[in-house]
């Protein structure tokens, strides 16, 4: 899933702007969850699906779309880094051996 | 046709005899899988950085949906409408994640880089603070008692709605049943979950008349649940966005987010986590409202038994409607081992070896210690099941709120470097101050009155959540603003992540 986004496409502040887009496709479902338009919209659709309940089906399966793209285009490749860094805290439990 | 659905089928004992089978068949499973040679303490308690993309998917989702979405969300659907969606699936849907993306994987490199396996030993180092990590255990516990209670009252309403067994004998018997096979290895299947919400949502519709004529019913009986208005409010609507942050604090996905095999395991969860909620919760919450609509009673007036009733009227077959509730019981019970398995961990590592000290206590007396520890916490919840508050989800949310105003702690662990001792610890004392209060207030006292309480307990219009988040973060904030900042030395070691090696 390593893809060159990560890599070759970030600008100084390391994310690259696909990254940037995928954040901001989270920001605005979370905006978009408050559907205060639904609030008493009782119509059905398909005959039995509530609209209101479809609505925020749908925002599920945005949330899946959104949070893939951050994976794909906003993955952390520098917190794997740092934690691969050979730790030099043998115990390193200061508190443990107090 | 609503006659015909209030009458149901004759009543048949078939169902309890299925679940019956099936839970001696998990019992004998456990009791052959306890003859095969046991592990470490380690092998036992942790999961020895192993935990993989579908494990932590599986652990994710079996923590924050099962009994809470397949009996909570229906009971919940059946009083409050569709709405309930909105306030917990969609909003964690959105939020679990982030706590994963922004939260988790930073633990992750810090458990990995130093080793960490529990949640009490991260704070502790963190910190540089004994009194914190003494101060957490109970803390932590004290929260998770709540959630191991609402796997054990879903069970128990499952079995509650094809039966008239007594409360305190299904009880008995699921704890016994969990106690079994946690003591004896453990069984997950989370993903039963799914298979489980679908099937019945198929099953009883088909036995409804179809989708149509089941959400017609509604349309026709109980209007009102079809849409949020004089159901839930905007602020309680907004408030309830709160609730999902408890995931960054649930001790034990706490410690897989430690222990994870590799930062990619985070991967799968962070997709798939909305998706896995939806296909549970549409399905729950639909059920629960086509039961209204239908004019089904809830048994005892309690919501809780509402699927399970629907299961048992609605089934013409009591094989299938036997099968399914043993399926559903099974999904509930799975989300229980890795709980009580981690607050076995946390007494044995945190307090037992980390007072006693690492060579006083031995690999067998590690895990003997860690099972007595599970088995006083099973027959604790166990007493207090049979004092059930009256809905699971509302207890579930109690249990939530209370991680939730933990996670000011979490996030200025990894994120703000000036936070300190003290404001650590008196952040965990305002949260766990104000919850005991307001969890008072909002569900003992009534329940102690014999008061049926139907609405959610609101302050100005708004989830008690947001302030018990509130006042830990201003706690924190001003307490460690008015202390001693911890020394470079302490807090430099979780501050390096995305700078080069020196």
């Amino acid at each position: 899933m390593h893809n060159r986004a990560e890599t070759s496409e970030t600008s100084p502040s390391g994310m690259s702007s696909t990254g940037k887009f995928a954040w901001a496709l989270v920001a605005l479902l979370a905006i978009l969850h408050y559907d205060f338009w639904n609030w008493d919209d009782r119509s059905l659709v398909f005959g039995f699906m509530p609209s209101g309940l479809l609505y925020q089906a749908l925002i599920s399966i945005g949330a899946a779309i959104a949070w893939a793209l951050v994976v794909k285009c906003a993955w952390p490749t520098h917190i794997e880094e740092w934690a691969d860094q050979v730790a030099n805290s043998s115990t390193d439990d200061k508190a443990d051996n107090e | 046709m609503i006659s015909y659905l209030l009458q149901g089928p004759p009543k048949s004992t078939t169902p309890l005899i299925v679940v019956g089978i099936y839970l001696v068949l998990l019992l004998a499973f456990s009791i052959l899988n306890s003859r095969r040679p046991r592990g470490s303490a380690g092998e036992y308690f942790v999961a020895s950085r192993s935990i993989g993309p579908f494990l932590l998917l599986m652990s994710v989702f079996g923590t924050t949906m099962t009994a809470f979405a397949l009996v909570g969300s229906t009971g919940k659907a059946y009083d409050n409408g569709i709405g309930v969606y909105g306030l917990m699936a969609s909003a964690s849907g959105i939020v679990h994640s982030l706590v994963f993306f922004l939260v988790g994987i930073k633990l992750w490199a810090i458990g990995k880089r130093y080793n960490y396996v529990t949640q009490i030993q991260f704070f502790r180092n963190r910190f540089d603070s004994n009194a914190l990590g003494y101060l957490l255990f109970p803390v932590l516990v004290g929260l998770v008692i709540p959630y191991l209670l609402i796997g054990i009252l879903g069970a128990g309403a499952v079995l509650k709605g094809v039966s008239d067994v007594p409360t305190w004998l299904t009880g008995a018997v699921i704890c016994g049943v969990v106690l079994a096979y946690i003591l004896t290895g453990g069984v997950r299947a989370a993903a039963l979950a799914n298979a489980v919400g679908l099937l019945a949502f198929v099953l009883i519709s088909n036995s409804l008349g179809g989708t149509e004529a089941a959400t017609q019913a509604v349309v026709d009986n109980a209007p009102q649940l079809l849409s949020r208005e004089g159901e839930i409010g905007h602020l309680q609507f907004l408030s309830y966005c709160f609730v999902p942050l408890s995931v960054g604090m649930f001790p034990h996905l706490f410690q897989h987010w430690l222990t994870a095999r590799s930062a990619k395991t985070f991967r799968m969860t962070v997709i798939a986590h909305p998706i896995f909620i939806m296909i549970v919760w549409v399905p729950c919450v639909l059920i629960g409202v086509w039961a209204a609509g239908a004019g089904i009673e809830a048994p005892g007036g309690n919501s809780n038994a509402i699927l399970a009733k629907m299961v048992g009227m609605q089934l013409k077959n009591p094989w299938v409607s036997g099968l399914l509730m043993a399926g559903i019981l099974a999904a509930i019970m799975s989300s229980l081992d890795s709980q009580f398995v981690c607050l076995g961990t946390m007494f044995t590592h945190d307090i037992v070896v980390h007072t006693l000290g690492e060579e006083k206590v031995s690999d067998v007396q590690r895990v003997r210690l860690g099972r007595w520890f599970i088995v006083t916490i099973v027959a604790l919840t166990y007493v207090l099941s049979l004092f059930p508050p009256p809905n699971i989800f509302d207890l579930a949310v109690w249990c939530f709120s209370g991680f939730a105003s933990l996670f000011p702690l979490v996030v200025a662990a990894v994120y703000w470097k000036r936070a300190t001792r003290a404001g650590a610890i008196a952040s965990v004392v305002v949260a766990g101050i104000m919850w005991c209060l307001l969890f008072y207030d909002g569900l003992i006292a009534p329940a102690l009155a014999d008061e049926r309480v139907e609405e959610d307990y609101l302050i100005w219009g708004m989830m008690p959540v947001a302030f018990m988040i509130v006042a830990s973060t201003v706690t924190l904030i001003v307490v460690s603003l008015a202390t001693k900042p911890l020394p470079a030395a302490t807090v430099d070691r979780y501050f390096g992540i995305g700078q080069k090696a020196s």
